[in-house]
């Protein structure tokens, strides 16, 4: 077998005459982390969903892991493990007994259960809290419950629908350094969320939505290229001098704007950060900064969006 | 196109999960305090009745079940047509949109079942929990009538008694169905529990007074007035107890009287014709109460079927998400 662990080819979705995934191409690797990003009703969700036969698609096929999710749907979900968004447990129940319950659903052999529980716990760091009813759980700590019952399934492929949407920062970081300890394991993720800067520290590639559609696809750095264009923008913040005069006529610089928070954009070619100092310090400028933008998600979202606006 | 795969895989998990929460849940509790609450009454006071009956009664041990002592307005059976339905739409009106609330539906759909599975487990489950309930309130009676009658009941008697347990798990069996149907068709818990409910009020109280107000209405006046002619009076009777009929509460009242008051020998009109021969009061054998009550039983297990039938074409083509 290739090392595609997901193939989707054509996939619809319509929900009357509206569609809300449209037709859409994609590939996942095995040992990836894959961000899904867009807007909500971008068509994430649905695409997930029909990923594990939980709901029928339009047309087009998937691929997950070799099975086909509508006619093998018992196959794809014995092997991919889902964390749905805002994940839900048997508050009644202790966190061992919810696990158990979906043991016995993957028909575990029973000895076996309470090794693969302790375990599981121990990854996401909740191997102390085990025998707590999950009422007493945050929700930071749910999530990692939900991806306990991943690792405890031995899942070769996790989706993870809004992992981090709700928590705080540090629960965030906590649980992000769990998804790269999946990774680790060789499992391919595939993740979806809002948060862009977060998904940019842990995604290999992402896909950008928009409309059902995927818009955009590929690393972080060509995402940039292609909605920001290629080059090196710096910015630069002087005192006592013209900006713009100054690097006037500079080898590489194609572009100059001022920012609204102070400062300029200037958008080269090749890094000229040197250049631009040296050429502000002789203008008898005081240089207070100078950085390199680095294309952050964010920016290449934002810029994204505003760009087709009109067609959205 | 064809799913692989049986539709059964994982039942028993779901089956185990949801008997053990039933039986652990503080509902239950309550539940049942409400069952024996309402069955102690009348039973204890029919119980002292009983005690002194001189006369003999072959059946002595099911009018323990059957009579409605002075005090009370109502027999042991005509309680349990009444809290039935209560105990069951109390174990069912919110299994499905629970889950869907507690957003545990699709965390356990992801795991390698299908929908079938999750449903029928859950119904089973109840229906589980129902019967060991009825079954326990049922040796209750039975040993509050060993000890209280100092009688013990002869064998056929204890054959009926048991075929009424069976017809009144059958007949919780289809107020599960129907609250596990208003649990899958609303989100909210509050408005499924309220129809279900509201379904319960609607067959106990008004459906018989609706069915009489429908069918005097469409006889002609002379009949409704009683004095038409015996095959239009007969005709308008049957018409409604037919009518009657499609209420679960009068089937399981017609099997009730039918396994339980051995002398029953039909539940519609007699003529005087037909009863040529017969002897009056005299006890129908077991096998031919069954068979009197047989449309009834099997109405029931029906309706029960039908019902969990609509549930689970609705809960096929619901959309998990939320």
């Amino acid at each position: 077998m290739s090392d595609q662990v997901i193939e989707i080819r054509g996939l619809t979705k319509a929900y009357g005459g509206h569609r809300a995934v449209d037709a859409i191409d994609l590939d996942i690797r095995r040992g990836e982390i894959f961000g899904l990003l867009g807007p909500n009703g971008a068509g994430k969700t649905t695409t997930i969903l029909m990923l594990l036969g939980l709901t029928e698609s339009s047309g087009g096929t998937v691929s997950v892991l070799g099975f086909d999710p509508v006619r093998q749907p018992l196959q794809v979900k014995r092997r991919v493990g889902y964390l749905p968004d805002a994940v839900g447990f048997y508050d009644h129940l202790t966190a061992r007994e919810n696990l158990r319950y979906t043991a016995r659903l993957l028909e575990i052999p029973g000895r076996e259960i309470d090794g693969r529980i302790d375990e599981a716990m121990k990854r996401v760091a909740l191997a102390d809290v085990v025998d707590r009813r999950v009422a007493t759980y945050s929700r930071g700590m749910r999530q990692r419950l939900g991806i306990a019952e991943i690792v405890m399934k031995r899942a070769e492929v996790a989706i993870l629908d809004e992992p981090t949407s709700g928590l705080d920062p540090h629960a965030t970081h906590e649980l992000l350094e769990i998804i790269r300890g999946l990774k680790r394991d060789g499992v391919a993720v595939m993740l979806s969320s809002h948060l862009l800067d977060r998904v940019q520290s842990v995604c290999d590639r992402v896909a950008l939505f928009n409309r059902g559609r995927i818009a955009l696809l590929g690393t972080v750095v060509e995402l940039a290229n292609q909605v920001m264009g290629a080059g090196h923008p710096i910015h630069v913040e002087a005192t006592g001098c013209d900006i713009a005069e100054s690097v006037r006529g500079l080898e590489g610089v194609q572009k100059v704007t001022p920012e609204a928070e102070g400062g300029v954009r200037i958008d080269a070619d090749r890094d000229v950060r040197a250049a631009v100092a040296a050429r502000i310090v002789s203008a008898g400028g005081g240089l207070q900064r100078l950085s390199n933008l680095q294309p952050s998600l964010e920016t290449v979202y934002t810029r994204y969006f505003q760009e087709n606006r009109d067609a959205a | 196109m064809r799913r692989e795969g049986s539709p059964f895989t994982g039942l028993g998990p779901v089956f185990l999960k949801e008997f053990s929460d039933h039986l652990s849940s503080a509902r239950m509790m309550v539940l049942m305090l409400f069952v024996l609450a309402f069955g102690a009454l009348p039973v204890g006071l029919s119980l002292q009745e009983l005690r002194n009956v001189t006369e003999s009664d072959p059946f002595l041990f099911l009018r323990i079940f059957t009579s409605a002592p002075q005090r009370v307005p109502f027999s042991f059976t005509a309680a349990l047509a009444l809290v039935i339905p209560l105990l069951a739409i109390g174990l069912a009106f919110d299994s499905v949109n629970s889950e869907f609330n507690r957003r545990t539906l699709s965390r356990v759909l992801s795991q390698p079942i299908y929908r079938d599975a999750l449903l029928l487990g859950k119904f089973l489950g109840g229906l589980a929990t129902l019967a060991v309930a009825l079954m326990a309130l049922w040796l209750i009676v039975f040993g509050a009538g060993l000890l209280l009658l100092g009688l013990p009941p002869r064998g056929v008697e204890v054959a009926r008694a048991a075929a009424f347990l069976l017809v009144a798990i059958a007949y919780g069996g289809v107020w599960l169905a129907a609250a596990l149907l208003f649990s899958v068709i609303f989100r909210s818990t509050a408005t499924s529990a309220l129809c279900a409910l509201g379904l319960w009020l609607f067959f106990a109280i008004l459906w018989p007074l609706v069915v009489q107000v429908l069918v005097l209405s469409l006889v002609a006046p002379e009949v409704a007035a009683g004095f038409g002619r015996i095959d239009e009076t007969l005709a308008m009777i049957q018409t409604q107890a037919g009518l009657e009929r499609l209420s679960p509460n009068t089937l399981f009242t017609e099997a009730v009287i039918g396994l339980l008051n051995p002398e029953t020998r039909t539940l519609g009109p007699v003529l005087p014709a037909q009863m040529r021969g017969a002897i009056m009061g005299a006890p129908l054998p077991f096998g031919q109460s069954l068979l009197l009550i047989w449309p009834q039983i099997t109405g029931l297990v029906a309706g029960m079927i039908m019902v969990f039938a609509a549930a689970y074409v609705i809960f096929q083509r619901q959309e998990v998400r939320a």
